[in-house]
């Protein structure tokens, strides 16, 4: 039995975020982080690892400095980690880049012990559609915003989070979960983690590994590959310096209630 | 003949994935009718509703109310409740039947569970939490005019691989919203979008309409062998528990509620209650021993960063500020017009708390009503 | 200097480590209460910071100086109490067993306390001898298979939660000086040996210090480490280690006082606009952003210098605690200066940092001993 996890390396939204003229991401000014739910798929993985004792293997795709944090995945207790990455991989849409990532899955090998686990979605995009779609690509069941999960056997008994309250779904290996934060609180690395991750095992799969996979051809990987495409990016409406209410009463009260209900902000 | 999602001439009219809990259809679904009216006009073609559960007809008939000309309802007991597997599947097979040009699922916790898997499977592109939808391009440009900060009128709109004017549009944030993206679908039909709660507009409930509805009951194949997981129960939950740290929606009290101070941290609780949120105070009220330590915001207290930070008769000292001054959005209600709390305030209203806020309240009540009905 | 990745790496955990873990109501409850957080104590054992420095074989992580000094910079930027956690096994307590004990030893103490499952201090100061360590007066006496230890230490970091401790004793008591003095270490639970009220501290609130009393206290002679007679070298070896320890400390301390004076200067307003914009005020910034940066070079560097095995690591050690600390110090007293009042008040960190870096240039060697050290390095060659 092993345990796949796939992860993303993401600009650090939760400060400040810089775009550029043309509406773009400035991604080289900004910092890059794991991204927090793959965190709690990674603190999953290793919750049951410490049970079972079973091998954990985090794949990411991205470009080649995407190595540091597969580094620090290892420091943390991650067996092996695999680094996917090729020019002709850029640009995927969700579509694409499951494709991919199946792909990279399958040849490595998954077996009918094994879990993949993901997180609910990434701060970049979040979309929450490639965990879905790489378990729809590799054939194998999903559940996903899961709060909590218990193993016994080759069954999986998840409680599934819901906006009103939670569904427990029982499902059998191999699957896929995706993780949220509630789920649990990632560790850290540990010191002889980060002495040791240095030298353990990273695996890079590019074009040429993975190019005769039956999920890859220049149809359905990368820029050309992805059915949607980006039209427009712009920034939203400048946030206008801040603005006194005239008055203090009933009408006020409605202007106020009726600004923020426009602008979806309640 | 074979599926093909890259013959876009042969797919047409509009379909809304109608979701469904226990029976009770979700208000998503109507506000996603009513948008993808909108889109079905733009197009001149047929709006559809698809709803799948046990024995659901009874409900069918009401998206007809919102705009629909024709559902598709799929009944079977493996249906009654939401797995992944058994609802692809049938979606798929509807969708590979009547070829529909767009396809719209609320993105709830099973929407954004579903689409991508179905998505997937018909080989098509989806747009996820989308906030915005055109097929006509002058309401695009429309939109962008006053949701963008971009000068539309020397912009090129055209483009050389697609039809600007008949290819749906799909507006979402990205960036945890510091980024807009609009995105399109144009090689493959359905074009695919999951789109935000509570957002789209609900259209006024039209008798005529609901009754004139077309229900249709396709054939459909499903069997249990079809699906693999097991749902177990189904347990609502009681009222979320939330702290201050993760809360979308923060009303703190400060200093200005000593006139009256059970009277004013009840008001804040009702005014966060509305809102879904928690209530929070300055260090005064803390100190004062009106309010428990866990609710202070400020350098000694917990630093927030919600959606909304709701400031009820505090100053704005520099130790509050440095807890909250990252909020989204920051509304002050103050009597003295000259506190700092003005400063970082998105809206200030300057008046006396214990009479604003009860306002507050009310006009908060009349607009959920008002979306309601 | 320029961290390697892997050191980068290391930095980046005890910077994640510190900023989530050392909370506000954590630190806020040790200065309260003063008593040591146990459960803190666990949390870091658990990631291993107990045993940075020591070797894997003893159950450690095996890191080198400069992974050790990042470790308590970065601890001591968001706690100058909760990095003294981390660092006795791996300097004062571990460092002597490395030093000079013997594989039995090293293979009976050292695994329990890289793991934090036993704490391990040192015991050198005594009322009539600090810097002065010459002027020993505890003493074990050779009794058949055993030593009989009686005497009085002071100041003893740790001593109220330790399970052992290194101990210096005169076991010579005709040799003159430092000469004559053996290392020892000492079952805390044995009997005889007893604990002094714990001191109520300026700052390092949270670490309890006492004196450690001995009557008596039988040991058998496998407790001896190193040779009889020859433990006031390794005494002054260990420290050498542990004034790398204290300048990392200072250092993060300095940090600390950088960056609560930046953020302030920038909020606070006065006349009109922030006190930054007053020259005043940015150059209090800028002499304070150099002395830290001045300082954490000297201490990587001395770090460096240890890793290679130099000759000048000694001298480097002493230069980079005397800088550190003195910088340290006048990095808080700008930071309060900054703050003006309310950096006179408790609920700013600033004051609580003017207490805690005044620790830095006294402790393992004033900043005078500091000098005396560099001086004779110098002088005497």
């Amino acid at each position: 039995m092993k345990i796949l996890v796939t992860v993303k390396q993401v600009p650090d939204t939760s400060g400040k975020v810089a775009v550029k003229e043309d509406g773009t991401l400035d991604r080289a000014s900004m910092q890059t982080i794991i991204n927090p739910d793959d965190l709690n798929a990674i603190e999953a993985a290793l919750t049951l690892k410490d049970r079972l004792g079973c091998k954990v293997v985090a794949f990411t795709m991205g470009p080649p400095p995407a190595e540091g944090m597969l580094r620090e995945l290892m420091a943390m207790g991650v067996d092996e980690t695999v680094l996917i990455t090729a020019r002709e991989f850029g640009g995927s849409d969700t579509y694409a880049t499951s494709q991919i990532i199946a792909a990279a899955i399958d040849t490595y090998g998954l077996e009918e012990e094994d879990i993949v686990l993901a997180g609910r979605q990434a701060i970049d995009g979040d979309t929450a559609q490639v965990g879905p779609q790489i378990a729809e690509k590799l054939h194998i069941p999903q559940v996903t915003y899961a709060g909590d999960i218990e193993k016994d056997g080759r069954t999986l008994t998840i409680k599934r989070i819901l906006e009103d309250g939670y569904m427990t779904i029982k499902v059998k290996t191999p699957c896929l979960i995706t993780c949220i934060k509630e789920l649990n609180t990632p560790r850290y690395m540990t010191v002889l983690g980060t002495e040791e991750c240095f030298d353990m095992p990273l695996h890079i799969m590019d074009y040429n590994t993975l190019k005769d996979h039956p999920l890859i051809d220049a149809t359905t990987i990368g820029l050309k590959g992805s059915p949607t495409n980006i039209y427009k990016s712009f920034t939203p409406p400048q946030k206008g310096a801040g603005m006194m209410l005239e008055g203090s009463g009933k009408e006020t009260a409605k202007q106020l209630v009726s600004i923020l209900t426009d602008k979806h902000i309640i | 003949m074979a599926f093909n999602s890259a013959d876009i001439a042969a797919f047409k009219n509009v379909w809304v994935f109608c979701e469904q809990r226990q029976g009770k259809m979700m208000n998503t679904t109507f506000e996603l009718i009513s948008e993808g009216r909108k889109l079905a006009d733009e197009l001149g073609v047929d709006l559809c509703g698809i709803l799948l559960g046990d024995d659901v007809d009874g409900i069918a008939k009401e998206i007809g109310g919102y705009g629909a000309d024709s559902v598709i309802v799929c009944n079977s007991p493996l249906l009654k409740n939401y797995t992944t597997e058994g609802y692809t599947k049938v979606i798929c097979d509807m969708v590979e039947e009547y070829k529909p040009e767009i396809l719209l699922f609320g993105a709830s916790n099973i929407g954004r569970d579903l689409a991508p898997r179905c998505a997937a499977r018909l080989h098509t592109g989806l747009c996820a939490d989308c906030t915005h939808l055109d097929v006509d391009l002058d309401g695009y440009v429309n939109f962008l005019r006053t949701g963008s900060s971009l000068d539309v009128d020397g912009m090129n709109f055209d483009s050389k691989l697609f039809d600007v004017k008949t290819n749906l549009k799909m507006t979402r944030p990205a960036f945890g919203g510091h980024l807009m993206a609009t995105i399109v679908c144009p090689r493959f039909r359905p074009a695919m979008a999951t789109v935000r709660p509570g957002v789209m507009m609900k259209r006024e409930f039209d008798n005529a309409k609901a009754a004139s509805i077309k229900v249709i009951h396709p054939e459909f194949k499903l069997a249990p062998e079809d699906i693999e997981t097991e749902v177990v129960e189904i347990v609502k939950a009681a009222k979320k528990m939330v702290d201050l740290i993760g809360a979308d929606y923060i009303v703190s009290v400060g200093r200005g509620i000593a006139k009256d101070v059970e009277g004013g941290i009840k008001l804040a609780e009702e005014l966060a209650d509305e809102l879904g949120g928690v209530v929070g105070s300055s260090r005064a009220c803390v100190d004062a021993g009106w309010i428990s330590a866990d609710h202070q915001v400020g350098q000694t207290g917990k630093t927030v960063h919600p959606k909304v930070y709701i400031a009820l008769g505090i100053s704005g000292a520099i130790q509050h500020k440095a807890g909250m001054q990252d909020s989204e959005y920051i509304i002050a209600v103050n009597k003295n017009d000259a506190a700092p709390i003005f400063e970082i305030a998105d809206y200030g209203i300057c008046g006396d708390l214990f009479k604003v806020v009860p306002l507050l309240i009310d006009a908060i009540r009349e607009s959920k009503a008002a979306k309601e009905a | 200097m320029i961290l390697d990745k892997k050191h980068a790496l290391q930095q980046k955990l005890f910077r994640q480590f510190a900023e989530t873990e050392f909370t506000k109501e954590i630190l806020d409850e040790l200065e309260e209460t003063g008593e040591f957080n146990w459960e803190m104590h666990k949390k870091m054992a658990k990631y291993g910071f107990m045993g940075v420095k020591i070797p894997k074989e003893y159950g450690g992580a095996g890191c080198d100086h400069l992974t050790y000094a990042l470790m308590d910079e970065e601890f001591a930027r968001q706690s100058a109490v909760l990095a003294l956690y981390a660092n006795t096994s791996n300097s004062l307590g571990g460092g002597p067993l490395l030093l000079a004990g013997s594989k039995e030893q090293k293979e009976k103490y050292l695994p329990p306390v890289a793991r934090g499952e036993k704490i391990l201090v040192f015991a050198l100061t005594e009322p009539g001898a600090g810097s002065d360590a010459g002027g020993t007066t505890t003493t074990a006496i050779q009794d058949g298979d055993d030593f009989i230890i009686n005497g009085r230490k002071c100041f003893i970091s740790g001593a109220p939660m330790a399970d052992w401790c290194i101990l210096f004793a005169k076991t010579d008591l005709s040799a003159k000086g430092s000469r004559g003095i053996s290392m020892f270490i000492v079952d805390m639970h044995l009997p005889g040996v007893s604990l002094g009220a714990p001191e109520k501290k300026m700052g390092i609130v949270g670490y309890p210090t006492s004196d450690v009393v001995l009557e008596d206290v039988r040991v058998p002679k496998d407790c001896l480490i190193g040779k009889l007679n020859k433990g006031f070298q390794t005494a002054m070896k260990t420290l050498d280690g542990g004034r790398l320890g204290v300048a990392a400390q200072a250092v993060g301390i300095a940090q600390a006082c950088l960056d609560e004076s930046v953020k302030y200067a920038k909020e606070r307003k006065q006349f009109g606009r922030p006190i930054a914009d007053f020259q005043g005020v940015s150059f209090m910034i800028a002499e304070m952003a150099t002395d830290v940066e001045a300082a954490r070079q000297l201490v990587y560097h001395a770090a460096q210098l240890k890793d290679a095995g130099s000759e000048e690591a000694s001298k480097a050690c002493s230069i980079a605690k005397f800088f550190a600390s003195e910088a340290a110090n006048r990095c808080a007293y700008k930071a309060v200066q900054i703050h003006g009042g309310y950096g006179y008040i408790k609920e700013y960190k600033v004051e609580k940092l003017y207490r805690d870096a005044r620790i830095t240039s006294i402790y393992e060697g004033t900043s005078q001993v500091q000098e005396i050290v560099i001086s004779s390095n110098l002088l005497r060659k």
